[in-house]
């Protein structure tokens, strides 16, 4: 591993590394540029993974304080944890359950097709599926997703047989083990699958892909990567031209170290990139870094999610195995008739005894729940993920008072469901339901929205600069060497896992940069 | 009784409260009350049949309960404000009209404990409750949670798939093992 100058001004300091920020840096260095990439968490190892789900959750997740407003479940049930996502080298593609899915054609140009939703800031993406579709491909065999490059599927566990079983029954027709960042066979030098469980802990075997033992060990590689763990970035500042000059940062010692960059791409996650923007005021950009259009941290969108669990006679054991096992993708596209906009997927989902304590609803208590809980072995689960409407209103914000240990505010996430949000996963939640009944379900659960994973489109892309933070390469509207280069810049939310489209983001965003440098644009 | 087990404890936010996270279940034995370092016998006695009403498993002795005490002992240790909440709560639930909690019928229990519901000491409890007694292997046990395979090399060749009571799913759906 390299180690670059602090006053290098040569360097393309990338913070944060996961699905982006990962992505990038190695695409960065795989064509010569060096690249500092700061990392807020510690740098973890499949050795150190835990198969447990409480100590995983304290080694992994990024517990800073956040708070929360709005009408939303989450600000009741979890207020100061509105996100499940990882502070930690690889960021949360080590805690992602590995589901790979494209955006739809139609997912771009939402507001065209689904014309005026009251009270959404639709927006159509400045990109189409067909701008996409050679780096999806990239992305794919990067990530040796399944059903792609000739990758067989996934065996199916005992909880996606359930799912299939049901959801054909009730008529269902594209139903399979999905397509996954899970090695179904060994592949560059990773094993294929154990069926573990335990996707969220941090894969132990390897065959799931991450940042963390893919991209990040290849960027390192080249020479060309300087990696630095716990360096938690505070403030990008810029010069008098108003370009971004350098980075500001607290070191694993709580220093302060000041890196000089040529360009800097913010890839924090759909919290904290807001808010380091936020947090980077100056005379010159008074409301934020890159904030003209007012629309930095606005927006914010976190899916339609929701679970059901069905209770059997027999035992199902869900929580052997890949914890995404398997797809229902019928109600993925526009059907208005279903009384709502946009579509969503249905993904079996499981939880280990202490999660499923914590999270089949959260603060029940007394004979109902532990019976519940009686019934765990006999349990199968189900994810819905589906498209949020953006809102203006929902937004990640700095708190007025409450700072955080090194002195800058921390972020408030507000977040009403809109109408069309309710409208989903209350038909989801019935269709996951009736596709338990048709397999002999005693009992069936509707499970509320756990601590968002899906975090996106607070600094979203626009063709126009008044409606959004960047272009469609990413680069910000406002600063010409600064780039969003996560799901941040998702316009919207579309009605897929949104890992794949991050990461193929990055590379396309990759090929923009190093064409930029080399011309001398930036 | 064996030596008193030492605790790791992290800290993190579920529903608004503090959580203790177990890093080692303590050992108990079932046929005998623990010692505590900080509660009271009566406090100790009290906190045990709230505990089961919370989440009562008819599965468990009352072994998988005196550890959840245990973990709210060792929290009472570390910090005075949680000793006092739960001395206080405990002083309250045994002050009502209808007696000491733990002579309480199941029904009258459950009332007393519908009523705080909403105050920290309750939440306290709940929370550190749920923490420590799900993540018990004793208590996965008997409740029929198998936990890590990884020792076993996953459970790719241990029942990931041996669910019978349904037809497999094609190939096309789903294909068969590497």
């Amino acid at each position: 591993m390299s180690k670059h100058e602090l006053n290098d001004d040569s360097v393309v300091v990338i913070v944060g590394s996961g699905a982006g920020g990962g992505t990038l840096a190695n695409e960065l260095c795989q064509r010569g540029l060096k690249v500092v990439l700061l990392e807020a968490g510690q740098r973890q190892s499949t050795a150190t993974f835990h198969n447990d789900e409480w100590f995983a959750f304290n080694q992994l997740a990024w517990l800073d304080k956040r708070t929360t407003s709005g009408n939303w479940r989450i600000a009741k049930d979890f207020p100061n944890l509105p996100a499940w996502i990882c502070k930690t080298v690889g960021g949360t593609t080590v805690h992602w359950a590995g589901a790979s899915l494209r955006l739809k054609e139609h997912e771009f140009k939402t507001k065209t097709i689904y014309s005026d939703v009251k009270g959404a800031n639709l927006l159509d993406w400045p990109i189409t599926l067909a701008d996409l579709e050679p780096y999806y491909a990239k992305a794919e065999n990067k990530m040796g997703v399944t059903r792609t490059n000739d990758i067989p599927g996934l065996p199916g566990n005992n909880n996606f047989k359930v799912m299939y079983n049901g959801a054909t029954r009730v008529g269902y027709k594209t139903v399979h083990t999905g397509r996954m960042a899970i090695n179904s066979r060994p592949r560059e030098g990773r094993s294929a699958c154990w069926q573990l469980g335990f996707c969220f802990q941090g894969c132990k075997s390897g065959a799931k892909w991450s940042t963390l033992y893919t991209e990040i060990p290849k960027a390192e590689a080249t020479g060309k990567l300087d990696l630095r763990p716990q360096s938690m970035v505070l403030q990008i500042q810029h010069d008098k031209s108003g370009k971004a000059t350098s980075v500001l940062y607290a070191d694993k010692d709580g220093n302060h170290q000041l890196q000089k960059a040529r360009l800097v791409c913010v890839a924090g996650n759909s919290i904290e990139t807001p808010r380091l923007l936020l947090n980077s005021s100056s005379s010159m950009f008074p409301h934020g870094l890159a904030n003209s259009s007012g629309q930095v941290g606005k927006n914010y969108m976190r899916h339609t999610t929701g679970s059901v669990f069905g209770v059997f006679k027999e035992p199902v054991h869900m929580y052997r195995g890949t914890v995404m096992a398997g797809i229902v993708q019928d109600e993925n596209g526009m059907n208005p008739s279903r009384g709502f906009a946009g579509g969503f997927e249905l993904e079996t989902i499981a939880l280990g005894l202490p999660f499923a304590a914590a999270f089949l609803n959260p603060g029940a208590w007394g004979r109902d729940y532990a019976s519940l809980l009686e019934d765990f072995p006999n349990m199968a689960g189900m994810w819905i993920v589906g498209e949020d409407m953006p809102q203006e209103s929902n937004a990640v914000t700095l708190h007025p008072s409450e700072k955080d240990k090194f002195g800058l505010p921390i972020p408030n996430v507000h977040y009403d469901d809109h109408p069309n949000d309710i409208a989903m996963r209350n038909y989801a939640f019935k269709r996951g339901a009736a596709i338990y009944d048709a397999v002999g379900a005693t009992r069936t659960v509707e499970v509320p929205p756990y601590p968002s994973t899906h975090n996106l489109g607070t600094c979203r892309q626009s063709e126009l600069p008044r409606d959004g933070v960047c272009n469609k390469w990413g680069q910000t509207h406002d600063v010409k060497n600064l780039f969003i280069s996560d799901g941040s810049q998702f316009t919207t939310s579309a009605g897929e896992n949104p890992t794949l489209t991050i990461v193929t983001l990055a590379i396309r965003q990759a090929d923009y940069i190093a064409e930029q440098c080399t011309k001398r644009n930036i | 009784m064996k030596r008193r087990d030492f605790l790791k404890t992290g800290a993190l936010v579920v529903a608004g409260t503090a959580v203790a996270i177990t890093g080692l279940i303590p050992e108990v034995r079932a046929d005998a009350v623990p010692a505590f370092a900080t509660l009271k016998p009566e406090e100790a006695e009290t906190l045990l049949k709230m505990t089961r009403q919370i989440y009562p498993h008819s599965k468990l002795d009352d072994a998988a309960y005196w550890k959840v005490v245990k973990q709210l002992d060792t929290a009472s240790q570390a910090d005075p404000a949680t000793a006092k909440l739960l001395a206080d709560g405990v002083a309250q639930l045994n002050s009502s009209s209808s007696g000491k909690f733990a002579g309480m019928s199941d029904n009258q229990q459950l009332d007393a404990l519908k009523g705080i519901e909403n105050t920290p000491f309750f939440q306290k409890v709940q929370s550190v409750e749920l923490a420590s007694l799900y993540n018990d292997p004793a208590v996965w046990k008997a409740l029929g949670y198998q936990g890590p395979a990884y020792s076993i090399g996953g459970y790719v060749h241990h029942g990931f798939n041996d669910l019978a009571w349904l037809p497999d799913p094609p190939e096309s759906a789903s294909p068969k093992p590497a």
